[in-house]
């Protein structure tokens, strides 16, 4: 049964806290907290470390948040950004923008990442409906199909242009490997303020749920949420993509634990699935910085590993497989 | 006046017209049942007039004014709408859903009032699912869920009740459940219930007005008893019937008869 909210968002923060007091001063180099601190662990945590508990923390609220949203508006516990191909359109958006020297420009890259993950979100749309009916199964297979077209024009770039590949290669790995202060800051406070403003949204996210049909009865201007929400979740996906790469499963592990916890109100579950997705990337790099060390595994390599089979996990469970209108 | 006037609707898909030229006029408290084989209209119809499709040509309008002058918060005040399809694959309990069709009264950045919850409590106890409230909408029978829908459709507060197939899915003693409920709630709240249904008695049965279409025209609007003619039902579906009277009801009742 569901416990009261308040006590499991104690509980989130406390975890939260730990994780990064964990991953301040764990890694290849022990820190202890308490000791004589010296200029190098000083330059490790403030330098190294904490900008990547920053960046885990927005891009996992944002991930997280951009699942659940992915969700409702879809009608389907599957969606997730990387799984329908929005990462995707994102990651090759800022190929394009590095292969054509935009990324001189600041915005550049996070330009036209947004606006290939736009592109890659409404193609997947349209492409799932047929006869104005959506069904979870159209859904996935528009989404795998366009997933795959894009990284295979990744892919192509790649071997076209040698000189950049191990700059492309970090955008389809995903690394939290970022020590620019100020880009991390202004997309940490965009993609902040993006997840805010969905929350203002939480409950027509509710009702939604119920069908577009549906929530248009109940006097919701479906038409128009549609695109605020496509544009806000691609917005907040181009951002993370651009700084930290594809890092997948987010959208789909934490959203639903999050339903486990507080069930689907959007009013609880938004900032409760943020919380979970902050807390995930944070121990998700603690980990790709340590197992291997001194090698750094992308960590977009550890959310796979555990999300793949967790998507296998929710797909053979029946109730996700119903026909549904939109 | 009526309450509802649709003068002249048409509406095609592409190139197939499925309304042809419908007027009707349906007054305040009427039940109107609408029938008519599959791909008679009767589901556009019912998007047409909840204004899920616009008409090609023609009108509708609900107090003299027409449909479309109206927006979707003030139109979901006056018409509440139970979908045929109430499958749901989140997990709300029976009362968030219920207190969803407080959304028209609700303005962005507004959250519900106790007095919304009074209402949506009032909406539960009125279908007889109070005490499912707490129980999640996707855990409960078809009949009860249907039921939740309609306790949704009453917390709109609406003059105007429309359902499509509520009855679809359900055993002979949820049908009779549901459709006792609907004839209650137009007794006691002065509603006026637009209902679709494939099932010939049970619209004669309840309804005080039948709406029979064929191939998007209207066939006949009447009672019941007007209605329902073996003559009207074999050149409408091209099947063999026999009209008797329920001995109960006093209402038409239809007997199939096989055709050798």
């Amino acid at each position: 049964m569901r416990k009261p909210v308040s006590f499991i968002m104690i509980i989130l923060f406390a975890v939260l806290a730990l994780s990064v007091y964990l991953a301040l001063f764990w890694g290849a180099i022990k820190i202890t907290p308490f000791g004589p601190g010296n200029d190098i662990s000083r330059l490790i945590i403030f330098k190294l470390r904490l900008p990547r508990i920053l960046l885990a923390i927005f891009a996992g609220a944002g991930l997280s948040v951009s699942g659940v949203v992915f969700q409702a508006l879809l009608r389907n516990p599957l969606a997730d950004p990387y799984i329908l191909g929005t990462s995707s359109g994102a990651a090759l958006g800022a190929t394009v923008a590095l292969l054509l020297g935009f990324s001189s420009y600041y915005y550049g890259v996070p330009l036209l990442a947004f606006v290939f993950a736009l592109l890659s979100l409404i193609l997947v749309y349209k492409l799932a409906q047929l006869n104005g009916k959506m069904s979870a199964t159209t859904l996935l297979l528009a989404g795998v199909i366009v997933n795959t077209f894009l990284s295979g024009v990744i892919t192509l770039l790649m071997s076209l242009n040698r000189k950049e590949l191990y700059e492309i290669i970090f955008w389809i790995m995903g690394s939290l490997d970022q020590t620019d202060m100020t880009l991390i800051k202004t997309t940490g406070a965009i993609v902040l303020v993006s997840t805010a403003v969905l929350y203002l949204y939480s409950h027509y996210l509710n009702v939604i749920t119920l069908g577009e049909d549906k929530a248009q009865t109940l006097g919701v201007g479906v038409e128009t949420l549609r695109k605020i929400l496509f544009v806000l979740v691609s917005l907040i996906i181009a951002l993370v993509v651009s700084v930290c790469g594809m890092i997948g499963f987010v959208g789909l592990i934490m959203p639903h634990i999050g339903r486990l916890l507080v069930g689907p109100n959007h009013k609880v579950l938004i900032p409760v699935s943020g919380l979970l997705g902050a807390i995930f990337l944070i121990l998700c790099d603690v980990l790709a910085r340590t197992i291997a060390a001194p090698i750094e595994i992308p960590i977009g390599v550890i959310t796979a590993l555990a999300g793949a089979p967790f998507f296998l996990y929710l797909l053979r469970r029946k109730k996700t497989s119903i026909e549904y209108e939109v | 006046m009526a309450l509802i006037s649709v003068n002249n609707l048409t509406f095609s898909y592409s190139d197939n017209r499925v309304l042809k030229d419908i007027s009707l006029a349906i007054e305040e408290g009427d039940f109107l049942g609408i029938i008519g084989p599959n791909g008679s209209g009767k589901s556009t119809l019912l998007r047409l007039l909840t204004n899920l499709l616009k008409p090609g040509s023609g009108s509708i309008s609900i107090n003299g004014r027409d449909l479309d002058s109206y927006s979707l918060p003030n139109l979901a005040r006056l018409i509440a709408v139970v979908p045929e399809e109430t499958l749901v694959n989140f997990p709300f309990t029976v009362e968030e859903l219920v207190t969803m069709g407080r959304t028209p009264y609700l303005s962005f950045l507004d959250s519900f009032t106790s007095r919304d919850r009074e209402i949506a409590y009032e909406a539960m106890n009125k279908t007889g699912i109070f005490h499912l409230r707490h129980r999640f909408i996707n855990e409960i029978s078809s009949g009860e869920r249907q039921r939740a829908f309609i306790a949704q459709a009453l917390a709109q507060e609406t003059s105007i009740l429309v359902l499509d197939e509520p009855t679809a899915h359900l055993d002979i003693n949820h049908q009779t459940e549901i459709f006792d409920l609907l004839r209650n709630l137009q007794a006691q709240r002065r509603l006026t219930i637009l209902v679709v249904s494939h099932d010939l008695n049970l619209a004669a049965l309840y309804c005080g007005k039948l709406l029979l279409l064929k191939e998007g025209t209207v066939f006949a609007l009447g009672s019941p008893a007007e209605v329902i003619s073996a003559r009207n039902l074999e050149s409408v579906y091209r099947a063999k019937v026999m009209v008797t009277e329920n001995p109960a009801a006093k209402k038409p009742q239809i007997s199939l008869l096989p055709k050798i």
